[in-house]
């Protein structure tokens, strides 16, 4: 098993600022929008623009909710074990608001296809976007596209990437493993 | 993730602590769905749950079938007042016939003691056991640890009474399973004549009376008096019952510290507790009957997740 770097410390950051600044392009205060993470990996990329959004930008009163997906997966029992869930909070409704989807790898597309679903349990919103780290060219199974992306990746199937974050795996980084 | 180590639910004597620690685990995120606007997600699309009733039952079944609705599984509802068993037909018949329309899991209650462990043995069809006879009912002691856990953090470490008929129970013991499992203490407190003989080879001591019961414990789970399952008369009156037996908010008060007060449902007001003891604070009788749903999705979600359909 060999890795390699896709993007280091600084890069991240630089991404990260960079997608915080389209997302103002397009949603100025934030009014009518809400972030929604997707669990379990793409909370952490969403605590972090928010945390850049407040800090750095000065945008207030930005909400962040966490959805879980697992039990609008399309693979249920097609795997071994049960699907394990993962907390899903979102206190607000989400009527009439522009919904940014946020997760770290954007690959077949079928996990956003169930956020698509999912989301709906909490009402019907205006819009939704959808930002993601790493775009995964080559390997999507449904016509679902990001709407802001940091990194496109050219990586083929039996390769993972893996988007590290220092508040949960020690350091900032994306890898390409492969197997 | 782990899963569960057995494939039918037909009592909590045959699962393990962490089997009811990942059904807690599942639970707690289902009671999250179902307190949202909407309460429905679409696991189980291609799952077929057929809720067989062979004894009466309206809560249970109401609380088993939302559950499936709300995991979006096909349902069909059968109860034996209307069905071929009253023609004579047998258990395994009757299933095998309901099986043969393409049924991946059958929720049974049935009168007979073992029913479920009987038909597991000759039927392909994950089972979940609603009740069986003075047996066990497993997702109802289920759902009693799970409301004492949401309401004291841990089940371990408590100290819980079971008070009534104990004899005829298998809520009691369920329960008494359940509890022991998950570490805490169980007593058994009710008429000499509703004890069954050897209950204190399960672990459980008993105690005659209740006040001392109540100054033990953390949790006091109230049964029902199960008229209808007594052939002979166990208790002079129903009086007499209530005097000796039942929960009033005078005796709750006199206790120097706040016990939890559960029952399984359908309360007799007036025999087991008093009204104003069901409606206080203290009460949890109507998240048991909250959590019942959520646990039974778990319940449910955790055994489809065993069943295959597709071989890649």
């Amino acid at each position: 098993m060999s890795q390699k770097v896709l993007l280091n410390a600084t890069e991240i950051n630089i991404a990260l600022h960079r997608l915080a600044c389209q997302l103002i392009e397009n949603h100025d205060t934030f009014e009518d929008t809400v972030l929604i993470g997707i669990q379990p990996r793409g909370v952490f990329l969403a605590e972090r623009l928010k945390r850049l959004l407040q800090e750095e930008y000065k945008i207030q009163n930005i909400r962040l909710g966490y959805l879980d997906i697992t039990f609008y997966r399309d693979d249920f029992r097609r795997s071994d074990k049960p699907l394990e869930a993962n907390k899903t909070k979102i206190n607000f409704i989400v009527e009439d608001q522009k919904v940014v989807f946020i997760d770290d790898v954007l690959y077949t597309g079928r996990s956003i296809r169930s956020a698509l679903t999912a989301i709906q349990s909490f009402g019907r919103p205006l819009e939704i976007e959808l930002l993601t780290l790493i775009d995964r060219r080559f390997s999507r199974h449904l016509p679902i596209q990001p709407d802001y992306r940091g990194r496109q990746v050219d990586a083929i199937n039996k390769e993972k990437v893996k988007v590290c974050w220092k508040e949960n795996d020690g350091e900032d980084a994306v890898y390409l493993i492969e197997k | 993730m782990s899963e569960l180590s057995v494939n039918h639910l037909l009592g909590i004597k045959y699962i393990t602590e962490e089997d009811i620690h990942l059904i807690f685990e599942t639970a707690d995120h289902f009671k999250e769905v179902i307190n949202r606007p909407i309460k429905k997600v679409p696991s189980l699309r291609d799952i077929t749950i057929a809720n067989l009733f062979f004894e009466n039952s309206t809560r249970t079944r109401l609380s088993f079938e939302l559950a499936e609705k709300r995991l979006s599984a096909d349902v069909v509802n059968f109860s034996a007042a209307s069905s071929s068993v009253k023609k004579g037909e047998t258990l395994i018949d009757t299933v095998n016939n309901i099986l043969s329309m393409k049924v991946d899991m059958v929720v049974m209650r049935h009168p007979n003691p073992g029913a479920g462990i009987f038909l597991s043995r000759h039927i392909d069809a994950s089972i979940v056991n609603a009740g069986d006879g003075a047996h066990e009912h497993p997702t109802q002691a289920l759902l009693d640890c799970f409301s004492i856990r949401e309401r004291l953090g841990d089940v371990a470490g408590k100290k819980v009474v079971i008070v009534g008929d104990i004899l005829h129970s298998r809520v009691a013991l369920s329960n008494i399973f359940a509890l022991q499992k998950l570490g805490a203490e169980v007593k058994v407190c009710g008429p000499k004549t509703l004890i069954p003989k050897y209950i204190e080879n399960l672990g459980v001591e008993v105690e005659g009376n209740l006040q001392k019961a109540l100054q033990w414990c953390d949790v006091a789970n109230m049964l029902r008096v199960q008229n209808e399952r007594m052939d002979i008369s166990y208790f002079p009156s129903t009086r007499e019952y209530a005097q000796q037996f039942g929960l009033t908010k005078k005796v709750l008060d006199s206790l120097d510290k706040e016990i939890i007060v559960m029952h399984p449902g359908p309360i007799n007001r007036g025999v087991e507790v008093t009204s104003d003891v069901a409606d206080s604070d203290q009460a949890i009788i109507l998240d048991q009957v909250q959590n019942g749903v959520a646990v039974r999705m778990a319940v449910i979600y955790l055994l489809a997740s065993k069943i295959k359909h597709h071989e890649d």
